[in-house]
């Protein structure tokens, strides 16, 4: 069985899986609950400087498919409410009671030089492996100057996470808000400020739905709604894209990832490591289904690892990141055909509709002598988009087939279509 | 609830409240959580197979997709536009071998879409939701059309051509609209009051007006309807029922299976109906499943179909033949009754089994004998071709054209009564459909 353990930020941990800064891990009994299930680490719910903050009732909203599953969450709920002693005592607790355990220390405050420095000094006092800087929440604690208000301003990244490098030698991770233009200068900010990580991404700020009937934003609290935080698998792509760039970008590079996205299942956790992850942070997953989840995690991880015969997280890690390219980088000769396997069709005509109206009229339909249908590809008028294999309900059934054309590698820059190129 | 039956505790008869619970719904209605999850396995197909396998094409995806947008008036309204009976089809079609059977998921995932139970769920929705009628006429034509038989051809045509803007007066034998929704099918299947909820429903889309008690040739005739209406609809059903023609067929305790049926629609206590102890069907159809399954839900001690040919011929589909043994019904394929005996009441019934050499069926002279206290004869209808002066008939049908006109002009025919298909209500729908088109062009209207 292949070892799970792993390092970020010069910490050791027993898997790549932590619970997220969230309400899974606002309380000792949470978490150790967590740890008794087998996961690696936590980074407690978010602390600040008394007196706490208050939260309101209902503070998710969900974003469903046409049946029962959840495709993402979006909350409301503010850093803890509960006293910061109280907090500190509980993690003291429990970093005596499972010392195998890590637990990462999530901070945020305004941007005053002092009460970032003080209150990292507490938290890291009361034991923690570490400290993260919660620049992130695009809801509430926004308004107050704290959270994205922070994270979305480089300069401002840079200093807090600068004042907390100063007056703590435990590791700093900075995490950072999608909700900016480019991620490569919050990134670059943190890596300025000293931090030994970046964790990303936070949640996406959203409206989840509206209440047709009572017009206004869900969650509805007493009439009126507000944009929240979106996560869960829905925001995992938005994440994998943001964490390669950190990874493929020459001064981020060096960055250790805590990488958080909709991580679900141990397939997505692979994708985040292939791209460069050195550890995991999950949450929207947790709260749909339990902490029990870490079973699969760490069984079916273990198992794609064996199967390749990676011997270590370190052996895969970022080996994804070479083929993460530029658009400009892309083959123009690489040509593929889709194939339908006959033998697998069930005749539902998904294929033949996606491509006659809204692509390129490259699957045709016609009746056959057993009374079905039969759906063909037409290979001169396939450009090999995947539209249809996406859209078929069977697996398989539709294979994308490179052609072998025996032409040679050719980037757009070097296109003979490209007119900048033909201007040379 | 209907769905398992109810058996004596005690070996004496079943309880009142057994008896009511066996001719609840067969199936209970979907949960809100059946329906997301049934709706959301519908794969919206292309031209979709189902849709060409439901004899009135109902657009099936596109009802499906609107139950998956928490749109059901929509998906009510997209199934009423293709037949006016889909909350009756919903409940009594044989979907396994119609819309559901062609169902891709039957391969995919060897388990079709629910599609008769989604239907019933978006057409019940529409009925408890009441409010407006949605369909609305257009404006009056000035004609005048007489529909005789307010069953489920009938009354289809009826609403047709009402939507049309036509007048119509619908001539009915019986006390009550709905044909053999109301009469003939099994209590289980249209529990409640559906059959006659939906004819409400239907009749209330206006400018239909319903006389009772009026059948062909004895109360109303096709010249006096041709002289005071500009057309005529015949959806007269096929309403005598097939004689066994063998000896003690006049005895006490032999009877059509329909006449049970309706016995049992009918009745304000169903406890009070003797079903037989010792019971036999013949025949292979629905409706000997119906009176098998009714009369051993009912209380029978024994009940044992018998039917002339084998498993494959029976009218009855795999599904009504499992429904049947899971009842407790007995079936006897390969044998044919030759003498019912009796002191004046039955108590028992002779069998010759039978075979098939070179496609015929013939008698092998092995004999047999089951005692029996009652005998449901359920091998067939025939038209009664009273008052259909000037209509030719072939092989007991009535002869129509494509747009179900007969040989008499401006009288038209459908469901039963005419050889269009299976003699299923959803069948029937489609008749008066597309008579009532044939209607409407005949009195001058333009297509659809």
């Amino acid at each position: 069985m292949a070892d799970l353990g792993c390092m970020i930020a010069g910490i050791e941990t027993i898997n790549p899986f932590w619970l997220a800064s969230a309400p899974p891990t606002d309380k000792q009994y949470n978490v150790e609950r967590a740890f008794a299930a087998g996961w690696g680490g936590v980074v407690w719910k978010t602390l600040g400087e008394n007196p706490p903050v208050v939260n309101v009732t209902s503070r998710y909203g969900v974003h469903k498919d046409t049946a029962r599953g959840i495709l993402g969450i979006n909350n409301i709920e503010l850093i803890s409410d509960r006293p910061l002693e109280v907090n500190l005592r509980e993690i003291e607790a429990v970093r005596k009671n499972y010392p195998d355990r890590i637990i990462i220390g999530s901070m945020m405050a305004p941007v005053e030089e002092e009460l970032w420095k003080s209150l990292a000094i507490k938290i890291a006092n009361s034991g923690v492996h570490g400290i993260e800087l919660n620049l992130g929440c695009p809801h509430g604690m926004c308004e107050r100057g704290m959270g994205s208000a922070i994270g979305q301003v480089p300069q401002m990244v840079e200093d807090t996470t600068r004042w907390v490098r100063e007056v703590v030698d435990i590791p700093v991770f900075t995490k950072l808000t999608p909700n900016t233009t480019d991620i490569l200068l919050p990134a670059e900010a943190a890596l300025a400020g000293g931090a030994d990580a970046v964790a990303l991404i936070n949640t996406v700020n959203s409206i989840i739905g509206v209440d047709l009937d009572q017009m206004a934003p869900n969650p509805v609290l007493d009439g009126k709604g507000t944009h929240g935080g979106y996560c869960g698998s829905a925001v995992k792509p938005i994440a994998l894209h943001m964490i390669a760039e950190i990874a493929r970008n020459g001064p981020t590079q060096d960055l250790d990832i805590s990488a958080i996205g909709g991580i679900t299942t141990w397939r997505d956790a692979a994708e985040f490591i292939a791209l460069g992850a050195n550890a995991l942070q999950v949450c929207t997953a947790a709260m749909l289904y339990g902490f029990r989840i870490i079973e699969d995690l760490n069984d079916g991880l273990s198992d794609f690892m064996d199967a390749k015969g990676y011997k270590s997280i370190e052996d895969f890690r970022g080996l994804a990141i070479k083929n993460t390219v530029n658009w400009n980088d892309l083959n123009m000769n690489y040509d593929l055909k889709a194939e339908i396997d006959q033998d697998k069709c069930i005749e539902c005509g998904r294929c033949h509709i996606a491509c006659e109206d809204t692509s390129h009229q490259a699957i045709t339909m016609q009746d056959n002598d057993a009374g079905g249908r039969d759906f063909a590809v037409v290979a001169t008028e396939c450009v090999g988009c995947n539209l249809c294999q996406h859209v078929c309900p069977v697996p398989e059934c539709i294979t994308m087939v490179p052609q072998k054309n025996n032409l040679p590698y050719l980037t757009w820059p070097e296109h003979p279509k490209n007119i900048l190129k033909a201007a040379e | 609830m209907g769905e398992h039956p109810q058996y004596s505790s005690t070996g004496g008869a079943l309880s009142g409240d057994d008896i009511l619970a066996n001719f609840d719904d067969l199936h209970d209605p979907l949960n809100a959580e059946q329906v997301s999850i049934q709706a959301s396995r519908c794969l919206f197909c292309h031209d979709a197979p189902c849709v060409t396998a439901c004899p009135t094409s109902i657009d099936i995806p596109k009802f499906i997709r609107q139950i998956a947008t928490r749109n059901d008036t929509g998906a009510a309204r997209t199934i009423l536009d293709a037949n006016i009976m889909g909350g009756t089809c919903a409940r009594a079609c044989p979907t396994e071998i119609l819309c559901e059977q062609k169902c891709v998921l039957s391969t995919g995932e060897h388990e079709p879409v629910q599609i008769g139970a989604l239907q019933r769920h978006a057409v019940d929705h529409m009925l408890a939701k009441g409010g407006a009628h949605p369909f609305a006429r257009a404006k009056a034509s000035g004609k005048k059309v007489a529909v005789i038989g307010a069953g489920p051809a009938g009354l289809s045509c009826a609403h047709a051509l009402a939507v049309q803007g036509h007048s119509v007066e619908i001539f009915e034998a019986k006390e009550k609209p709905g044909g053999l929704n109301e009469y003939g099918l099994a209590a289980y299947k249209m529990a409640g009051d559906f059959a006659s909820r939906e004819a409400s429903f239907i009749l209330g889309v206006g400018g239909i007006t319903l006389h009772h008690g009026k059948a062909l040739g004895r109360d109303v005739t096709l010249a006096d309807l041709g002289a005071r209406f500009d057309a005529v609809f015949t959806g007269i059903g096929l309403t005598a029922p097939r004689r066994l023609d063998i000896a003690g067929e006049q005895l006490d305790g032999v009877i059509d299976a329909l006449s049970f049926i309706e016995q049992i629609r009918q009745a304000g206590d169903l406890s009070a109906i003797n079903p037989g102890e010792n019971v036999v069907v013949i025949g292979g159809g629905n409706t000997a499943i119906d009176a098998a399954i009714q009369a051993k839900r009912l209380g029978a001690h024994s009940v044992t179909m018998v039917y002339r040919r084998g498993p494959m011929q029976m009218g009855a589909t795999e599904w009504e033949q499992d429904l049947a043994a899971t009842n407790g019904v007995n079936i006897l394929h390969w044998a044919k009754p030759v003498r019912l005996i009796g002191n004046g009441v039955l108590t028992t019934v002779h069998f010759e089994r039978t075979q098939l050499r070179d496609g015929v069926l013939e008698g092998t002279d092995k004999h047999f004998t089951l005692f029996a206290d009652r005998v449901y004869k359920a091998v067939g209808q025939q038209l009664v071709d009273d008052g259909l002066t000037d209509i030719t008939c072939k092989r007991g049908k009535i002869v129509v054209d494509e747009t179900g006109q007969t040989s008499r002009s401006g009288v038209f025919a459908g469901g039963d009564c005419i050889a269009s298909g299976e003699d299923l209500t959803v069948q029937a729908v489609e008749d008066g459909k597309i008579a009532a088109v044939g209607i409407h062009q005949f009195l001058g209207g333009k297509h659809g």
